[in-house]
Order: C-alpha cells, then structure tokens, then sequence
C-alpha cells in the first residue's frame, strides 16, 4: 500500500490531471458568468418589454436602448447605506439573502445549455481533450436537486420576512411560505409525469429522451406541462402570484426592512430564478438543447436552441407580469390545492396505466375508459366532500366561500 | 455475519479494503458539525433558532447520505425534512408564537426525562449498527447491489443506478412495510385534523 492511499490524498498533485481540474473550473465560471450576465439582461428586458407592452418607453438613458441601467441600478446598491433595523434578529437578517441567492445559484449547475444531441449523440463535448457535458454537473438525481434548492430557497423568504421584526415583512413571508409549499407538490407531480416518460432523473438524460421532436410537452399529454408552468409561477412570486409583495397591502412584502446590498441578493435571486426555472421548463418539456443540425458545428445548434427556447419563455413570464391581475388568497389556494393537485395526481395515474398496459399489451383504448371512470368517481368524492364542507358552514352561519 | 444481517439477506462489503482517509475525515466533521447544531437545538432560547439549527442537522445528514454515495437519499433528505417538514414547523411557529429574541420559558424542568431517553435510544441504535456492520467497509465500487434474496435464478442484478436500486427493494422486499407506512401516516393525518377541528 502506497502512503498516497493511506493518506486517500495526493498532497503533492501528482497524479492530478489538471485538464479535468481546468474543466471543472471553467465549467463553473462561465455557468456563474453566463447566469450574471442573463440576469442584468433579463431586468433589463423586463423592464423594456413591459414598457412596450404598457405604450410606455421605458429606460433609455443609460446606454444604447437603455441596455446599461441595470448596472447603474446595481452599483447604485453597493454605495447605499446598509441598514439593520433595530429589532431585527441580526444574525438570522444577515444570512437570509444567501439563503435566498445560493439555492438560486446552485440550481443552474444541472441545467444542460448546450451540446450536439442529434444522431445518438448525448450533448458531449470534447475539450482539452476530455470529454465532458456543458453543464456543470449531470448528478444521477438531477431532477430532484432542482426541486430540493426550490424547498431551500423557501427559507431565506420565511428567514427575512421573520427576522425583520416588522408586521409587514412577517405577513408577507408567512404567504410566502403558504403559497410555495402549496405549489410544490403540484410542481413535483408534474415532474413526476416527466420523469415517468423519460425513466431517467438526469437532466441530461431527460433531454437525450426527448430527441429530436419527441418533446414532453407532447409525450405527457400537455396538461403537465401547463401545470408546471403555473406552479413554477407561483413558486416564482411573481405575477399573477405576487401576493408576497403585494405593494398595496404590505408595503414591499418580506423584503421591507431590507436595503443595500441585502435587497441587491433578494432581487439577483428573483430573476435568477426566472432565468433557471425557463431553463428547466426546456429542459424538462421542449428538449432542451436538442435541434437539428442545419450548419457548422453541432455543439453550436444545442446553445442555439437552447437560448432561442429559454428566451421564448423568458417573455411569456415577463408577457404575464404585464397582463394579468393578481390572483386573491382564498383564489390562489383554491386553484393549488382544489384545481391543480388533484389534475396532477389524476393525469400523473392515467400516464401511469397506459404506461403499464403499453408493457402489458392491454387494450389502450380500454385502459383510457377504466381510468377515466376511476378518476371522475374519484373527483365526484373530492366534489361531494367539498360541496358537504360548504354546506356545514353555511348552515353555522359562517361566511361562504 | 450477524443475525439482523443474515435475516435480511444483506451482503456486507468487504472487510479487506483500503480504509477511505478523506471519506472518514469528512464523515468526522460533518459529524461534529452536526452534533454541534443538535446540542444548539435543544440550548437555544428561541424557537425559529432552534429550527434553524435543526435545519443544519437534517443538513448534515443529507452530505452524510451523499458522502456514503447515496445521492438519492441524500437528495429526499433534504426535499422532506428541509424542504417539507421544517418549512411546515417555521409556518406554524410563525403563524403562532414567533417572538424575536429571547423566550426564558422555552426550557423544561422535566428536560432529565429527555436526556435519559436520548441516551437510551443512541445505545439502541449503536448497537443495532455496530452488531450489524462489525467492522466492515464500504466497497470502492459505490454502486448499491441489490440483496441476494432478491435476484432471481439466472437474473443478472441491476446494478447500474442507486435510484432504481432503493426503487426495485422499496416496490419489491418491502412493499408491505411502505403500504402500511402510507396507512399510518393518512391515519395521523386524518387523526390531527379531527382533533384540530372539534366542530
């Protein structure tokens, strides 16, 4: 037995190969570089798309077409005063942000931006004379790691709004809460259905099973899709779901008592989120980078796609936030718990069934008949018991919802 | 082999392999970490900070999981406790009792109770593991092997992901134990609800 295997270490780096080191590196500066960059890109274009949408003009001082008044606004942060309020909980204040910014971070890391999927290949590039993925890391649970940061992420709204030491903040962190644990599981469910087609968790994997145009958006039927995007709105805070800092009710929501470059964090991880949660609505249901080749290099096609789709949905949220009004609380949890968790649940058995009796060579047409009288006897119990709630409440003589 | 080992059909790694330096230093901080945040849990006079703490355990056993390379436990640890169970605890402390600062009645006189069956289960547990395990070491090739009993004749075992590995036992060996589990919990569910609500 050699010292470097009792050590299990290499303290002299002799055997390290320094081209997977570069690799690794570089991998995770260009992700943290390119989710920067498409950060101050996306304030700013939400700020210009809104503007058009609303016949306003919007910023156009700073730069050509206003392209630099994100950074004007950031730097603008960094020299403001940073202000703890008196009764906050000062350690629990001060690492809130991170908690809100890092889950934001870490969750692009499995996220496939580019790659040659055509022709059996899956996305590998080959550079330095390895080969390697462009994603930072394709863990076999890629799937689930995007949902456990969505669960952490949680923390730093509940954490701010808490540690303020202010009503305002503390209400809006409380609906925070509510709302994103609600949408979860409807947003989980449908990624259940995904990866019910694709039978794999990888990311990378989700997207080779979807080549070229055997998209999930298809495979699962659409409702899935349409669920996930709505959770992934409500998970998002952001319109028709803002109820977290809904201005009119509690001045600024969680985020009140926050100033400098604290609030800098809360806001970088907002639209961070959007940028990663469109990333994983490619990824997850239009294929991702997977295209056609139509000239030059295939690693090339892959961002192409990648970005031509990821901008596609980059302005349909920034098209609701300009649209629609926002939802009422009682609404918002009628529509996660009563409308899409049972849909969810019901669509994710029906794909269930035909997937067995695809195996099994039952009748499909037969299969749809069954599970369709299954779920609607189970959604008239869900009815009947909620209609014999209302009844009772009613008859008390409490307000009727 | 010893008895829970054999009756579980449970094929231990080998005992002649190498030990994993950096695996056991990791394991030895994590652990410290993790018992520092568990003693802060129970010393910390206010309530969010204790869960809080308690968020830095259920963390630390996550990276335990992930350093025992079984990434989808770890990955489950975190979206269900951190993610499910302790959010839920945080909305309930806050829609309740949320003080900033200092609570002094947060400890109990009868805090002795605790600590004895704390200690009593710690034995338990140490006993079952150390009486089952011995001295054995993880095998080099961290791919979780399906048990013995559970591979057919002339079935080759799937070995090629954890995650269909816990999947293929959970679903086959102990099929029972998850229905009966989903049973129990429906039940507490449906138990907490007719007690909370009297009307």
């Amino acid at each position: 037995m050699t010292p470097a295997q009792v050590l299990a270490l290499d303290p002299l780096l002799i055997d390290v190969d320094w081209g997977v080191v570069g690799i690794v590196v570089l991998k995770v500066v260009v992700a943290f570089t390119l989710l920067l960059v498409s950060v101050l890109f996306m304030v700013w274009f939400e700020r210009k798309a809104v503007s058009d949408l609303q016949n306003r003009i919007g910023p156009n001082r700073a730069g050509p077409f206003g392209l630099f008044q994100t950074i004007a606004d950031g730097l603008k942060f960094f020299m403001k005063e940073d202000s703890i309020p008196d009764r906050a909980d000062r350690r629990v204040f001060v690492l809130a942000p991170y908690l809100a910014a890092v889950p934001a971070f870490l969750v692009f890391a499995v996220v496939p931006i580019g790659g040659d999927f055509s022709d059996g290949n899956r996305g590998v590039i080959r550079i330095f004379g390895h080969d390697t993925l462009m994603q930072v890391a394709d863990p076999p649970v890629g799937i689930l790691f995007v949902l456990a940061m969505s669960g952490i992420a949680v923390y730093g709204i509940m954490l701010a709004g808490w540690s303020s030491g202010s009503k305002y903040p503390l209400l809006g962190s409380v609906r925070a809460s509510a709302q994103m644990v609600s949408y979860e599981a409807a947003l989980g469910l449908s990624v259940a259905a995904v990866v019910l087609f694709s039978e794999t968790l990888s990311t990378n994997g989700i997207v080779a099973a979807q080549v070229p145009w055997g998209w999930n958006l298809w495979a699962t039927g659409l409702v899935p899709f349409v669920i996930f995007l709505i959770a992934a709105t409500a998970e998002l805070n952001r319109p028709p779901f803002d109820l977290v800092e809904a201005e009119q009710e509690l001045v600024g929501g969680f985020n009140t008592e926050y100033a400098s470059f604290r609030f800098a964090l809360f806001f970088l991880a907002e639209f961070m989120n959007v940028v990663t949660m469109s990333a994983i609505i490619v990824t997850l249901f239009l294929g991702g980078p997977a295209g056609p080749v139509l000239v030059g290099p295939g690693w090339m096609w892959g961002t192409i796609w990648f970005t031509v789709k990821l901008l596609g949905f980059l302005f349909l949220f920034v098209w609701f936030r300009a649209t629609l009004p926002r939802f009422r609380y009682d609404q918002l949890m009628v529509l996660g718990w009563k409308v899409l968790i049972p849909l969810a649940l019901g669509w994710f058995l029906l794909l269930a069934g035909l997937k067995v009796a695809d195996g099994a060579d039952w009748n499909p047409i037969a299969v749809v008949a069954v599970a369709a009288v299954g779920l609607l006897a189970g959604y008239g119990l869900l009815a009947s018991a909620l209609w014999a709630a209302r009844r009772n409440r009613e008859l008390e003589g409490e307000v009727s919802i | 082999m010893t008895l829970l080992a054999a009756a579980n059909g449970i094929s231990l790694p080998g005992t002649d392999d190498p030990i994993n330096v950096s695996q056991t230093v990791g394991f030895a901080l994590l652990a410290a970490l993790m018992i520092w945040a568990a003693i802060r849990v129970v010393t910390t006079r206010n309530v969010v900070h204790a869960a809080v703490w308690l968020v830095v355990v259920l963390a630390g056993a996550a990276a335990q999981f992930i350093l025992l390379a079984a990434e989808f436990v770890g990955v489950t640890q975190v979206m269900v406790y951190i993610g499910a169970v302790i959010v839920l605890i945080l909305f309930g402390v806050m829609l309740t009792q949320a003080k900033l600062g200092n609570d002094p009645n947060l400890s109990r006189r009868n805090w002795y109770g605790g600590a004895v069956v704390a200690v009593v289960l710690f034995g338990l547990l140490a006993f079952a593991t150390i009486d089952t395990f011995e001295d054995a070491k993880l095998p080099e090739d961290r791919r979780m092997a399906l048990p013995a009993a559970e591979v057919g004749d002339g079935e080759v075992p799937r070995t090629e992901s954890n995650t269909g590995a816990v999947s293929d036992a959970v679903f086959g060996a102990y099929l029972l134990p998850l229905e009966v589990l989903g049973v129990l919990l429906t039940a507490a569910l449906v138990g907490a609800i007719a007690v909370a609500r009297k009307d």
